[in-house]
């Protein structure tokens, strides 16, 4: 259970609401001018929670000004949940106070592992589905929450390998998850595709078993295609690339399944002109809109 | 070791093989996979310091960049989440990388380029309008106690090579034609507003800045510097919005 924090800003309460069913893009820094110059109708914008954790300057200028005319969807990269070590405190209290300073309508992390002992990696990298990793795994997410004094959403990861001491089939060691923390599902159709297609599983199947219900955002990005030694496709979640078909048809099939939910256009390298992600926006915004969103 | 220190050894130094206790779905080789986060973490350490240092990158190519941010990443990984810092060694680790001595000035080009991330994301300060510091400075009787807070951002720099002739040449056409290698420079590194700027200032005018933030009332810091123009560097000091908060013991 969560209690409340008392309201600090006027958005508090909007934003304890969780992010409206409508799509948002990733906020750049190369698009901060236009995004203000232009104020397209967007759903929302989503930042790397670790980018802003700098004293001051242009990055906390623009979001301030952004924030005051969008909702706002917090996304951690650093928090490293799956760790085989503590969590770092110092950086779960820096999250504490960016979320307090921009009341974001969302918090969400990886379900992944980025820091070993102080060594940060910047990859988010994979995990064992066994029981202590679910034990590690659950009590993590309890302190961020608690922490936080809100819930987080827990993004399904996208990866390459797989663990011979796994146990756990990765889709029900999220449902796991969710059930014992009360976090939320951040959706990564991408991750979920690339996942499926990495580890021959079916994207069908993997959807059947989480918890759809507690969707609270999904994520839409492009991925980059390679091959392993056996010629067989890997693909990977670069985020470089626009949206994939099969990865727009997975969309419409979950829509289909929990109706509209916040949608982000995700974008981190190949970054390319704001109206290009704003036109994958308008895309998905149409598919939103038939499910059943906005009127 | 466990699982994700033998996965860390091993993502950041290539020589060493794939972790054990891996597999994949069809029967491919674990490595040809593990490879794939390898040149994630890899791949993103040195794109996070190519963007952080292009003057770098431009004065030694890309390739030769990218094979000295690789050997840096191996020694020097991030200790810390916030990637904004990372490559706070980068210049030091230059100084010492036998393959780049042939470019001297290496090394103080990469620590101006940190100076200006840093001043980048300092914290905010208000400036002191120009009206009111003027007044401070007309005020005899106040003037030997009066004293200038400067901006967070504002870093300083002393390079035996003309530090900002090089990088500022790298802004545009990229050519060193005409910079005399022979003489040092002074770097003054601000934000003004939400622009870092850079400037070349006098022995002089550096160390009176200096002696400014270290606390020393106007006079006396500037008594205590090398012979330097006053009026200029006070002049520039207002002119980009640095001084940001007057100590005045006379009236506090």
């Amino acid at each position: 259970m969560f209690t409340s924090p008392e309201p600090a800003l006027s958005c508090t309460q909007a934003a304890h609401a969780g992010l409206p069913p409508r799509v948002g893009v990733g906020l750049k820094t190369g698009h901060f001018r236009e995004v203000l110059g232009s104020l397209p109708d967007i759903g929302f914008f989503e930042v790397h929670a670790e980018n802003y954790m700098v004293a001051g300057g242009p990055f906390h200028h623009f979001l301030g000004l952004i924030r005051e005319l969008y909702p706002l969807s917090l996304h951690g990269v650093g928090l490293s949940i799956g760790a085989e070590g503590p969590l770092d405190v110092q950086h779960l209290q820096r999250l504490k106070d960016l979320i307090e300073r921009y009341q974001p309508h969302s918090f969400s992390e990886h379900l992944a592992w980025s820091s070993h002992g102080p060594v940060f990696l910047n990859d988010l990298l994979p995990l064992a589905y066994d029981a202590p990793t679910l034990n590690r795994v659950c009590a993590h997410i309890d302190q961020v929450q608690n922490a936080l004094k809100r819930p987080m959403l827990l993004e399904n990861p996208a990866t390459y390998l797989a663990f011979q001491r796994s146990t756990i089939d990765e889709a029900d060691f999220i449902a796991e998850v969710i059930r014992r923390t009360g976090c939320g599902l951040l959706l990564d159709v991408n991750n979920v595709y690339v996942s499926c297609i990495n580890h021959q599983r079916d994207p069908m199947a993997y959807l059947d078993a989480l918890p759809l219900h507690d969707v609270g955002e999904i994520h839409l990005a492009g991925f980059a295609e390679d091959s392993d030694n056996l010629g067989d496709r890997l693909l990977i979640d670069d985020h470089g690339a626009p949206i994939d078909q099969a990865v727009w048809s997975l969309y419409r099939n979950v829509l289909e399944r929990i109706g509209p939910v916040a949608t982000l256009i995700e974008r981190d390298n190949q970054v390319p002109a704001f109206n290009v992600l704003l036109a994958e926006a308008q895309q998905a915004e149409a598919l939103l809109v038939d499910a059943g969103g906005r009127s | 070791m466990s699982t994700q220190a033998e996965f860390t050894a091993a993502l950041l130094n290539v020589q060493l093989p794939c972790p054990e206790g891996l597999c994949s779905a069809n029967g491919a080789d674990p490595a040809s996979r593990f490879s794939v986060n390898r040149n994630n973490v890899q791949s993103s350490l040195i794109n996070a310091l190519r963007d952080s240092y292009p003057v770098v990158a431009q004065l030694v190519g890309e390739e030769f960049f990218r094979a000295m941010a690789a050997v840096f990443v191996q020694r020097q990984p991030p200790q810390s989440p916030l990637m904004s810092g990372y490559g706070e060694g980068f210049s030091d680790f230059i100084s010492m990388f036998e393959p780049a001595s042939s470019v001297p000035y290496l090394s103080d080009v990469a620590r101006l380029e940190q100076l200006r991330t840093l001043a980048y994301h300092a914290a905010d300060a208000s400036p002191i309008r120009p009206e009111q510091i003027a007044a401070a400075l007309n005020d005899p009787q106040a003037l030997s106690e009066l004293g200038f807070e400067l901006h967070p951002s504002l870093l300083l720099l002393d390079s035996t090579w003309p530090v900002v002739a090089i990088w500022a040449a790298h802004q545009r056409e990229a050519t060193l034609e005409g910079i005399d290698l022979n003489h040092g420079q002074h770097a003054l590194v601000l934000r003004n507003d939400l622009d870092v700027e850079v400037f070349a200032i006098d022995h002089g005018a550096s160390v009176f800045i200096r002696n400014l933030l270290a606390g020393q009332p106007l006079l006396a810091a500037a008594e205590n510097s090398p012979a330097f123009d006053l009026g200029q560097t006070l002049g520039l000091l207002i002119a980009h919005n640095a001084i940001t908060h007057l100590n005045n013991k006379e009236s506090p």
